[in-house]
């Protein structure tokens, strides 16, 4: 495992910029990827992130800025001379040649003797649990199956870098949470650099070591899931990453990182963790649906009435509208009795909310 | 209930509508018939109707060894025109694909213009650039590439010349569409493996591209079968082919079971090699259809 790692490249972007025509795609970017990581870049679409993939495949070249892969500045280098694995959106197979010659066409490009090949193809195959379909039609696979080959082509080459660009898009929902899981656990059973491009929020979090978030051809923030979940830098981020309470308020000032503020139009002094490092009147709320709770007799709470409630299993979803006016989505354990039209106080605890410059 | 009446009253339409769409290609298959089956039935009547016998028309025709060379004459001009039509066209279909705008507009026009002229003012036109004292020859001389004047008209060279200037528009245009539809993405996964240029296009550009090439061949093919004018304006006595020999048969020799069976023969071998081209590509994808 560690020995994979160590052979994997680094791939660095430094002050890599584009724009097309008058439209900026990228703000020059400087970003690095370490050896064996899974990063994924999270956006909505024009945001960036795909322009950003195919900068590093070469497809695209940047305006401004260098593309390194370990030591080698690749910049101006051709995307067949990169050694890298790319998995399209569509897969893009070549319908003129079957399931094993499709695996096996980046290794007879590179000239590999035919018994290593087979050698080779087989074994990917087998990795992506395909083994025995070398002679099928591309046409006779499914949509998994032709990702799972696309997987496999991409990887035989034992590409420095592995690229996905939304890779899980033309999946059905329930094949795409089973496949991000089987990447994960091909990622984790031999770790190789990868960068992976989705809008899906799910899929980054299932599958990355790390995710950079984009909007607007700028990385808003980078870190692990649970970074970017737990201690999100903006409420962009926020809302991109799982669901979100955001409330306005207006801060009073700051003591021991707890940060005490106003809720615009109800009364009251509130506390919550500081999500930046200066705020200041106005700013934003942050506080997940799990993390609220029904405040108990004689505990301070913001006042409101239940307005819908949605069952979901092991958690039920209330929609909560507040004195003030505005609204509070919360989760909790089903067995939690407050129904539609009960009047009840939501509280949070200090450290499970966050105040943000909005 | 309802939804069973529905059902039902939805079956009745349906049959209704198929007897609709019969009515309405009616005039067309009415039309077809008479204009073409039933005369196409009376022209092969016709080529069994010698006065030696119903087969004798078709015995003279494979006995004689002047029509055997005329159809194999017949044969080889079509082919080398259509291998030629074939190497022209897919450079020119694939600039298509790759010019934008006014550019594009420019090209296309280029095509498609001469295809709107008719054959034979075409064909009128070559004969008189190609002419003894024609522009082409004059400028030759003029230039002092050459002291007398070239011999391009009435050969080999003239008729391969009008043929492929009229027919190089029925093989670009499948081929264009052909490329059109292959999927940049799969290019650049080529690439991103570690193809050449040359690479990509012989495992996967020319392969997807190759049933625009065999529409474009075959369609060549089967209409220079069949070319008339053109061989007979530009053409000289070695150049007869077989359409000029069934107006021979029905202008000069008044031999009309005869030329309704050198008709049939030809018809025969443009079935043929209907047949053989079906086999590699849909009939549909002829016309640019998928």
């Amino acid at each position: 495992m560690a020995k994979s790692a160590e052979s994997g490249v680094q791939v660095s972007f430094r002050n890599v910029g584009k724009d097309f025509g008058s439209v900026r795609a990228l703000d020059p970017i400087s970003l690095d990827i370490r050896s064996g990581e899974f990063l994924t870049l999270l956006g909505p679409s024009g945001s960036g992130k795909t322009t950003l993939l195919n900068i590093a495949a070469g497809f695209l070249s940047p305006d401004t800025g260098q593309v390194l892969l370990g030591e080698r500045d690749v910049t101006h280098v051709p995307p067949r001379d990169r050694n890298i694995g790319m998995v399209f959106q569509n897969y893009a197979l070549f319908p003129n040649l079957n399931v094993g010659e499709n695996v096996a066409y980046g290794l007879k490009v590179r000239k590999y003797p035919k018994a290593q090949v087979e050698a080779l193809v087989t074994k990917a195959l087998n990795m992506v649990q395909l083994g025995g379909y070398a002679g099928r039609a591309i046409q006779q696979l499914s949509g998994g199956q032709q990702q799972r080959v696309a997987l496999a082509r991409a990887m035989v080459i034992q590409p420095d870098v592995l690229l996905m660009d939304e890779p899980l898009g033309a999946l059905d929902r329930q094949l795409r949470k089973h496949v991000q899981l089987e990447i994960r656990r091909l990622h984790l059973a031999a770790p190789r650099t990868t960068i992976s491009v989705t809008h899906d929020q799910e899929e980054a979090m299932v599958m990355s070591d790390r995710v950079a978030i984009m909007s607007q051809g700028r990385i808003e923030q980078i870190g692990t899931p649970h970074e970017l979940y737990a201690t999100p830098k903006n409420t962009f981020v926020a809302r991109f990453l799982g669901e979100s309470n955001i409330l306005p308020v207006f801060v009073l000032g700051e003591k021991d990182g707890q940060i005490s503020f106003t809720i615009d139009g109800s009364d009251g002094v509130w506390s919550a963790s500081a999500g930046n490092t200066s705020v200041t009147g106005a700013a934003s709320l942050l506080v997940r649906p799990e993390r609220l709770q029904i405040a108990e007799r004689g505990q301070p709470g913001l006042a409101g009435r239940v307005a819908e409630v949605v069952y979901l299993g092991e958690l039920t979803a209330r929609r909560v509208t507040l004195d003030c006016g505005k609204e509070l989505w919360m989760r909790s354990m089903s067995a939690s009795p407050a129904d539609v039209g009960d009047r009840i106080e939501v509280r949070w605890r200090g450290a499970d909310a966050r105040v943000l410059s909005s | 209930m309802v939804h069973t009446l529905r059902q039902t009253s939805g079956t009745t339409l349906t049959s209704r509508e198929n007897w609709g769409t019969l009515f309405l290609i009616l005039p067309a298959l009415v039309f077809i018939a008479s204009w073409f089956l039933i005369p196409l039935g009376q022209l092969f009547a016709l080529s069994l109707s010698s006065e030696a016998g119903p087969l004798a028309s078709y015995a003279e025709l494979i006995g004689s060894s002047v029509f055997r060379r005329v159809f194999v004459n017949t044969m080889v001009l079509a082919c080398i025109v259509t291998i030629i039509c074939v190497v022209l066209a897919y450079p020119t279909a694939y600039l298509l694909t790759k010019l934008r705008g006014f550019w594009f507009s420019v090209a296309l026009y280029c095509v498609l213009v001469p295809f709107w002229i008719s054959v034979l003012v075409r064909t009128f036109s070559w004969m008189l650039l190609l002419e003894r004292n024609g522009p082409i020859n004059s400028f030759l001389m003029y230039s002092g590439i050459t002291t007398s004047p070239i011999n391009m008209l009435f050969n080999n060279f003239s008729v391969y010349l009008g043929m492929v200037h009229v027919l190089l528009p029925y093989a670009i245009f499948p081929m264009y569409s052909s490329m059109l539809r292959v999927d940049n993405r799969l290019l650049q996964a080529s690439e991103g493996l570690g193809a050449r240029g040359t690479t990509t296009f012989l495992r996967v550009y020319l392969p997807l591209t190759m049933p625009g090439v065999l529409a474009g061949g075959a369609f060549v093919l089967l209409l220079a079968l069949g070319f008339y004018i053109t061989p007979t304006l530009l053409g000289g006595l070695q150049n007869l082919t077989a359409a000029m020999l069934i107006d021979n048969f029905v202008n000069e020799r008044l031999v009309w079971p005869l030329a309704a069976a050198a008709s049939f023969i030809l018809l025969g071998l443009v079935l043929g090699i209907l047949a053989l081209a079906s086999k590699f590509l849909s009939l549909g994808s002829l016309v640019g259809m998928r």
